[in-house]
């Protein structure tokens, strides 16, 4: 029998199933690798514990015959989750020993179908960052490295600690939250599959806010399969959250028919950005050579505001932070600095817990929403996402799915890119648009750049059509037949 | 108190508006399921929602959307059918977000008129500007410690309607009229109970002051006033001191004060921040409010008779003077209770008997009308007893004090103590020629030209029948008898 | 638009962030960087565009007045810093 950390989610519900081996024993095998990938420092929180417990309940369900969709499958939490009496600080320092006396909607539906949790993930403070650099616990390490070169490369970010312990294969999956492309540029720098899904489908109860307009809670797999099974135990109408919308779950793994026959797939001219790496954009063409070839409509479409998508995030998203940051003043729980009075209680503590990168988009923010500012930044930025919005309406008008690549660059080494916030923020130039429009998305490994490592393509689907996302990312999965594991199973195994 | 506040260089005129907070009446929260009763225990009536802790979202209560809609429909104001909820951002311990929930550029209630009645008898209509729905903050408690505040956030997330009028008013009586009228109404509605000592209702009042015909003044404004009395004694003072400033040749600063009710003075409140930079913007968490035309349109269906044109019926039906039926539908309960006195009677008569009789006793014991011993129908059978001369008017306030004290009925009360009028000429004859037989002197000196001692002889028959001679029948008897 | 070291201590103390005088002029760099970029939207045509309240097209929901929450004081005052008496506690604020 394989090593059960080889297995896929799928494999393993039905090795379960089969009575093949106990949740017990699945679980112990994660516990242990993720013992292993201490170094990569993808959990800022253990709960082995907690996941033996759990994964003992699930195999007296298993017993009975009473397992739910995730019954005994070991997952790994982002920080940005709250789950009741375990550690929650979305790796800030400003959160220090918070344990929330609550579990997020979306944990608790993952529990409720049986998952078992193994511990918490290492993030970008805040979920501010691509490189998962900003973290209070440290940098993450992507499990992968380039060919030939050792140097630690970043897992992207923000839900970097999430997609390094997936593609370590220290746990079936991961849930991860995507405010600008937090779960799909990680998925595509660490080689996995991640779907941020619809504005709406997924409840933010509990998960704490970045940017309250953009966040999405959404899976990271290993495989299209996986991540349609993790959906469909996230997804769900919660009366806790206004902006969850009230519609039926689909079984997601059903469309997962390989079929695409027909489909019309839009290709946006303006995606071919300036100083695209040759790699990036040969690999979009082989993913519209796939898509053609099974017999999908290529369709050139135009999305023209699209280059205006980052600047817009950029003010959008610290606006709300600004605002949904302001709570973390050292009054009710968290890291609380001494000061002479109030005002110097709160400017002490704030400036000790948040770190720099959150600090700097906390006063961005509250700089575009000041008096005599806030027209020229703020609502000039939700008009243009408006437009932008409305490109992908048009858009959607002639085609069902958008194609592009999931970022403009393969993982980096860590300590790079840390100098420009600029240049930094331009990671998530492909990401943003579908995020700033509310659109699901999702980022399939479809090859390998020429240092070999993972490189990303995305779909991006209507609302709420994430069972046409899936169906094509599904067959785009297997017309990559993306086989490369990260240099960390090698050595992992070793 | 005049419009006109008279400095020592010529007559300066108020300007005045009001921001009142007004408390939904509500079981729970605005946008949490807590309890919003007075008087818990110090945050035990807190959600996570409420005190701001990571990752909780709000969800509004849709009874307090309905609150708002009643009373902009009260205040004769346009329902906004798309409203939207923005964050109000600043720093305070008690305010656990760290911005406050409320209504910026577009509140769920436009432009209304209140009518505000005045003792001479005229009214005046004050514009509203606005009302908004708003989460109240917690509150701070200075005084258990010297070196610290402490918070209790059960207060915080409870709905407020801020209502905000137009800088209509120029007297402290007006501005007193004009809470009145909005306690009033909002008590009509059953959206507010408007209990100002229980913080239910609370006042920012602007002030400023300027030569009759000028252009508006810098305004100060008096932050949580929080009755009638203290609302009309800031004004009042606040305008002197303004006064004060301008004619000693200083300028006023635009600044928040605060009203120290032992004192009767304001003064500028002691945190000076730097200007306030709110930083509201549409939460993201909330989407924009829409509401249905049609079920705008049941709500005003349904909303009971409010006291203008309670009032205008009161004097079309019964004939009462403006200010008296003003005074009388002031509170609903105190509206209906007359209404069952004056059903079919005399309405002056039985205005008369509430207002000045039973409000009279009432006060004394410290009771509402809801508590009155006297029962609506009881005091109206009390009336009818005067109506066909069974009793005086003088006797049935005798009969009336011993129903405030028994409670029991008029009839009762008359029969038992034999107090029904004698209208038995024959009877009344007999006494009159027993005091003119009695004093001699004093009818020689009438019949000399001193006509005031009638009023002795009248005194004096009526004292004979214990009161109970009908008085115009003892005129009509002496007036013959002494002629002759 | 270039901001000055004042218009970054304006906005630390409305953040109630405390900047210390020596990392002024790095932030007000960094921001005025950030701000010459997104400046680019003045590009964009937006006359008669509604700004993007909401990308979810639905009504807002409505709870109904139910009280369904409170008397968790224990698990409300848990994480706090300071309390006393059932209260949360901060130095003296002076109204």
């Amino acid at each position: 029998m394989a090593k059960l950390t080889d297995l896929t989610l799928k494999a393993a519900r039905e090795g379960l199933a089969a009575r093949n081996f106990s949740a017990r024993e699945l679980a112990e095998a994660h516990i242990k690798a993720c013992e292993a990938a201490r170094p990569l420092n993808a959990y800022m929180a253990e709960t082995f514990d907690q996941a033996r417990a759990m994964a003992d309940g699930s195999d007296r369900r298993l017993k009975a015959g009473e397992g739910g969709l995730l019954e005994g499958i070991p997952l790994a939490i982002k920080d940005l989750f709250c789950t009741k009496g375990v550690l929650s600080t979305s790796s800030s320092k400003i959160l220090k020993g918070f344990k929330p006396p609550y579990e997020s909607t979306v944990t608790a539906k993952l529990w409720q179908a049986g998952a078992v949790m193994v511990g918490k993930t290492g993030m970008d403070e805040f979920a501010m960052g691509s490189s998962n650099m900003t973290s209070c616990y440290g940098a993450v390490t992507n499990p992968w490295r380039r060919k030939g070169d050792n140097k630690p490369l970043v897992p992207g970010g923000s839900s970097g600690g999430s997609a390094a312990a997936v593609a370590a294969r220290t746990c079936l999956g991961a849930t991860g939250t995507d405010t600008g492309g937090s779960i799909r540029q990680p998925a595509a720098f660490c080689g996995l599959v991640g779907l941020k899904p619809t504005y709406g489908r997924c409840s933010r109860w509990g998960i704490i806010a970045f940017a309250s307009s953009l966040d999405q809670a959404g899976p990271l797999a290993r495989d299209v399969h996986d991540t349609a099974l993790l959906m469909r135990a996230m997804a769900g109408y919660d009366p806790k959250d206004s902006t969850s919308v009230d519609r039926p779950v689909p079984d997601y793994a059903a469309a997962l028919n390989g079929r695409v026959k027909g489909l019309r797939i839009g290709v946006p001219k303006e995606y071919r950005v300036d100083g695209m790496p040759a790699e990036i954009e040969a690999l979009w063409q082989k993913g519209i050579e796939w898509f053609k070839a099974a017999g999908a409509e290529i369709v050139d479409i135009t999305l023209p505001h699209t280059k205006y998508a980052l600047p817009t995030y950029y003010v959008i998203a610290p606006a709300e932070c600004s605002s949904n940051l302001a709570r973390y003043d050292g009054v009710r729980y968290g890291l609380r600095e001494k000061g002479a009075d109030l005002a110097e209680l709160y400017s002490k503590t704030r400036a000790a817990g948040f770190g720099p990168e959150v600090r700097r988009r906390i006063l961005i923010g509250t700089y575009v929403l000041s008096a005599g500012y806030y027209d020229a930044y703020y609502l000039k930025a939700q008009q243009v996402r408006t437009r932008i919005a409305d490109d992908f309406r048009t858009g959607f008008e002639r085609v069902d799915l958008v194609l592009t690549p999931t970022a403009p660059s393969p993982a980096f080494g860590i300590g790079e890119m840390m100098d420009d916030p600029v240049a930094m923020y331009l990671n998530d130039v492909f990401t943003v648009p579908a995020s700033l429009a509310g659109l699901p998305a999702i980022s399939v490994p479809a090859g390998l750049s020429a240092d070999g490592l993972p490189l990303g393509l995305q779909l991006i689907g209507r609302p709420f059509d994430e069972e046409t996302v899936l169906r094509a990312a599904g067959f785009m999965e297997e017309a990559a037949a993306f086989k490369a594991e990260p240099a960390w199973l090698g050595e992992g195994r070793a | 108190m005049s419009a006109i506040v008279e400095g020592r260089t010529g007559p300066f005129e108020m300007v005045i508006g009001l921001e009142v907070h007004a408390q939904v009446i509500s079981k729970a929260k605005l946008f949490s399921g807590a309890s919003t009763a007075f008087g818990a225990e110090p945050n035990t009536q807190v959600s996570f929602i409420d005190a701001g802790m990571p990752g909780m979202l709000p969800v509004i209560n849709g009874l307090c959307v309905e609150q708002a809609v009643k009373t902009g429909l009260a205040l004769n104001a346009q329902i906004n059918l798309v409203s939207v909820f923005d964050r109000k951002n600043y720093f305070y311990p008690d305010l656990p977000l760290g911005y406050q929930i409320s209504q910026f550029t577009k509140p769920i209630v436009g432009k209304g008129i209140v009518t505000i009645d005045l003792p001479d008898g005229s009214t005046k209509d004050i514009g509203i500007t606005r009302l908004h729905l708003e989460m109240d903050a917690g509150k701070s408690i200075h005084d258990i410690r010297p070196d610290a505040t402490h918070v209790d956030l059960n207060r915080a997330g409870v709905a407020l309607m801020e209502i905000v009028s137009e800088p209509d008013i120029r007297t402290p009586e007006e501005a007193g009229a004009y809470v009145k009228k909005l306690r009033s109404l909002l008590r009509y509605i059953d959206t507010c109970d408007g209990n100002m000592d229980e913080g239910s209702m609370r006042c920012d009042v602007n002030v400023s002051v300027r030569r009759p015909g000028e252009g508006f003044g810098t305004r100060c404004e008096i932050k949580n006033v929080n009755s009638v009395r203290f609302v009309m004694r800031a004004i009042e003072y606040e305008a002197a001191r303004q006064v004060g400033i301008i004619e000693a040749g200083g300028t006023i600063d635009q600044e928040t004060r605060l009203f120290d009710s032992q004192k009767g003075e304001t003064r500028p409140m002691r945190s000076k921040e730097e200007a306030h930079d709110y930083r509201y913007f549409p939460d993201p968490d909330l989407l924009p409010l829409r509401l249905d035309p049609a079920w705008v349109a049941r709500i005003k269906a349904a909303l009971p008779e409010l006291p203008d044109a309670r009032k205008e019926r009161f004097v079309r039906d019964f004939g009462l003077s403006p200010y008296d039926a003003s005074v009388l539908v002031a509170e609903k309960e105190n509206a209906a209770f007359f209404e069952t006195v004056a059903k079919g009677r005399d309405g002056k008569m039985a205005a008369n008997w509430v207002m000045t009789e039973l409000f009279g006793a009432l006060n004394k014991k410290g009771l509402d009308v809801t508590r009155s011993p006297v029962k609506a129908e009881a005091l109206g059978g009390l009336i009818d007893r005067i109506k066909d001369n069974t009793i005086s008017g003088r006797i049935a306030k005798e009969v009336f004090e011993i129903m405030v004290e028994t409670g029991r009925d008029a009839d009762a009360i008359i029969e038992e103590k034999g107090l029904r009028q004698v209208t038995d000429t024959g009877a009344i004859e007999a006494e009159v020629d027993k005091v003119i037989a009695a004093n001699a002197d004093k009818v020689a000196q009438i019949r000399a030209g001193k006509e005031a001692l009638k009023g002795w002889f009248v005194g004096q028959v009526m004292k004979a029948t214990q009161g109970k001679a009908n008085p115009a029948a003892v005129n009509q008897i002496l007036d013959k008898k002494l002629k002759g | 638009m270039a901001i000055d070291r004042a218009t970054v201590l304006k906005i630390a103390r409305l953040a109630r962030i405390e900047v210390r005088p020596e990392e002024c002029d790095h932030l007000a760099k960094e921001i005025s960087g950030i701000l010459a970029w997104v400046e680019q939207l003045g590009e964009v045509d937006t006359r008669n565009v509604e700004p993007m309240t909401s990308v979810v097209a639905m009504e807002l929901p409505r709870r109904a007045d139910e009280v369904t929450d409170g008397n968790i004081r224990d698990a409300i005052l848990a994480n706090a810093p300071e309390v006393e008496g059932g209260f949360f506690v901060v130095p003296k604020v002076v109204e």
